[in-house]
């Protein structure tokens, strides 16, 4: 897909995250806007999926496990965007009875979503238990995980990290978004990570490093991680992503992770994205 | 007059042997099944299937939260994993895994935990789990069955992988009396009457049917007929067969190897309050932990013996 296609759906996924979570005066606009152009490219031109007939056992289709899932407005609408429900229901989001939860959820059978998410730390666990079954059953297709910074904080991905590489589970790629932001403020002054790229490597993992507002690095980066799959090591792209991309006054603050804008904040950040493919 | 000896003692083991035996004859039957364990293979007694499908058994090492997670993502492409570890690490140090990733996602997985309550012996409190059954119980969509012994717990074993959705198997590690036909009938959610009475229920989970089955011996020497009910699905619970037999008797006692709160007590008193109040004694833990000892110093001293079933029933007898 053209460069241009792409920036124009992440810009319109851009307008449905902070229109949805404007609607509601809840959610997390900051780390969505910040992933808005990854799960774009992913979508539209990276996984083969069948949106129009979601199969919950994923099998000979990629499969993608939202880990932080407190962005689920950039989920919901690249699903959406990508034909997996109507972009009309982006209207119920966390609203009562919705099939579009505040964290992503199953309960409801919303296609594209496999896999409760929110409580951090859990998906790679999850991504691993598919990819290691997808090697059972002969399946090329891939796994693919996002994982917020912070969330890396919790010790079930460490676990995680340390079977995948034992195990080499080389048939799944772990994304990371590297905005270096929290809920409480900036991940180096809440709890460093450390050399992230080193830690990854120690544990034994490829480790391949991305802008993910640049759709040529994002495309070549994801090229070559998928060039490992098949060579026995586990693999991990560190995403670096400006939490609050493309609405100027979310962005350079963790202020906005989880919090929403009002009508007057709202209609400025609409103000700087373009509407490109209609607003549901 | 009903003796214990009305039921054939096939011998005595341990639970979780059932446990291992169940899964590997699943596992010939259903190529779908597939186990995680946690460095705990021989004490769950995984070593049979792992030796035989090497390449449906996944070691995890001591990584309880990943192996959980890893389950619920297996079943995405259509595996049934038994989960196998100690009961506390099955399900207090996992809870928020299983309750996201596993009953809130309604995965297929199966949490198959052995060394249940004070009978681990030895190890004392940290691996005393008594909290378990309430935890579990708690979960929409869990299912969550205590089978009395080897034979019942190795057709639970069988039975679970063909029921859809997640499931809490909990046993035990000391051998105990067999007493259940290899080729019973295990119905998830179908309560067994063991003996038939007219004067006081006993329903009991776990090793404590066998600790009934003696009580209601004692108690008809003394003239008291009882019935007793091996309930091994704790959720959902056989409330027809509650209020069937407590609508002839009047009262009951309920007998596990649990913490009072949370337990099976609590889910009959429920059934019961709502649909037809009765005297209820309960035999079981009583709000604290555990410790070191034999199991059988253990159930004396935290009084979840013949003895306490005995005394309850003649207790709640003297309230109707």
């Amino acid at each position: 897909m053209e460069n241009q296609q792409l920036i124009d759906i992440a810009t319109q996924v851009r307008r449905d995250i902070v229109r949805m979570v404007a609607a509601v005066s809840s959610g997390h606009p900051g780390g969505s806007l910040g992933c808005a152009d990854f799960l774009t490219l992913l979508y539209f031109e990276v996984m083969k999926n069948d949106a129009s007939n979601f199969k919950m056992d994923g099998i000979n289709e990629d499969v993608f496990y939202l880990s932080n899932g407190h962005i689920s407005p950039v989920l919901y609408s690249v699903l959406a965007r990508s034909g997996h429900f109507p972009v009309a229901e982006l209207a119920t989001f966390r609203k009562l009875s919705s099939r579009l939860q505040g964290h992503p959820a199953t309960d409801k059978k919303i296609p594209g979503v496999r896999m409760a998410s929110g409580s951090l730390g859990q998906g790679l666990s999850c991504g691993i238990g598919t990819a290691v079954v997808k090697k059972m059953n002969g399946d090329d297709s891939l796994v693919y995980t996002l994982h917020g910074d912070g969330e890396l904080q919790e010790g079930q991905i460490w676990e995680a990290a340390i079977y995948a590489a034992a195990n080499n589970v080389d048939n799944l790629i772990a994304t990371i978004d590297y905005n270096g932001r929290q809920i409480d403020g900036d991940l180096e002054d809440v709890l460093s990570l450390g050399n992230l790229s080193q830690k990854w490597q120690a544990f034994g993992w490829e480790v391949l490093e991305m802008n993910g507002h640049d759709m040529d690095d994002m495309r070549n980066t994801i090229a070559k991680a998928k060039s490992f799959v098949g060579k026995e090591k586990p693999i991990v792209i560190i995403m670096t992503t400006e939490m609050g991309q493309g609405v100027n006054y979310m962005m350079g603050t963790h202020k906005w992770h989880g919090a929403a804008p009002n009508d007057e904040q709202l209609a400025n950040a609409l103000g700087q994205l373009k509407e490109t493919l209609g607003d549901y | 007059m009903t003796k214990t000896t009305d039921f054939e003692v096939l011998g005595k083991k341990d639970t979780r042997s059932g446990f291992g035996e169940g899964l590997l004859e699943i596992g010939r039957k259903n190529k779908d099944v597939v186990a995680l364990c946690a460095d705990l293979t021989g004490s769950l007694k995984m070593g049979d299937f792992k030796a035989e499908f090497p390449d449906r058994f996944f070691q995890v090492g001591i990584a309880e939260a990943n192996m959980m997670g890893m389950a619920a993502g297996m079943t995405v492409g259509g595996k049934i994993p038994f989960t196998g570890t100690f009961a506390n690490f099955s399900t207090s140090r996992v809870y928020d895994q299983i309750r996201q990733s596993i009953a809130y996602s309604k995965k297929n997985v199966k949490i198959c935990a052995s060394h249940a309550g004070l009978t681990l012996g030895e190890d004392g409190a940290t691996h005393q789990v008594l909290e378990d059954i309430g935890m579990m119980k708690m979960l929409p969509n869990m299912t969550v069955i205590v089978p009395c012994d080897f034979n019942q717990t190795k057709q639970a074993t069988m039975a679970i992988a063909d029921l859809e959705g997640p499931v809490y198997l909990r046993f035990g590690r000391p051998a105990v009396p067999i007493f259940v036909k290899p080729d019973a009938d295990f119905q998830i959610g179908k309560a067994d009457v063991l003996i038939e009475g007219s004067d006081v229920t006993i329903i009991a989970c776990g090793h404590l049917v066998w600790k009934a089955i003696e009580a209601a011996q004692e108690l008809s020497l003394s003239g008291i007929s009882a019935e007793v009910i091996n309930m091994h699905t704790i959720k959902p619970l056989d409330a027809e067969a509650i209020l069937k037999s407590v609508g002839k008797t009047g009262c009951v006692v309920t007998a596990e190897e649990h913490m009072l709160n949370g337990g099976l007590g609590d889910s009959v008193a429920q059934v019961l309050g709502q649909n037809l109040p009765s005297p209820q004694e309960y035999v079981g833990v009583n709000d604290t932990f555990g410790e070191s000892g034999t199991p059988a110093e253990l159930m004396t001293k935290y009084g979840i013996d013949t003895v306490n079933v005995v005394e309850a029933a003649k207790n709640v007898l003297s309230r109707k």
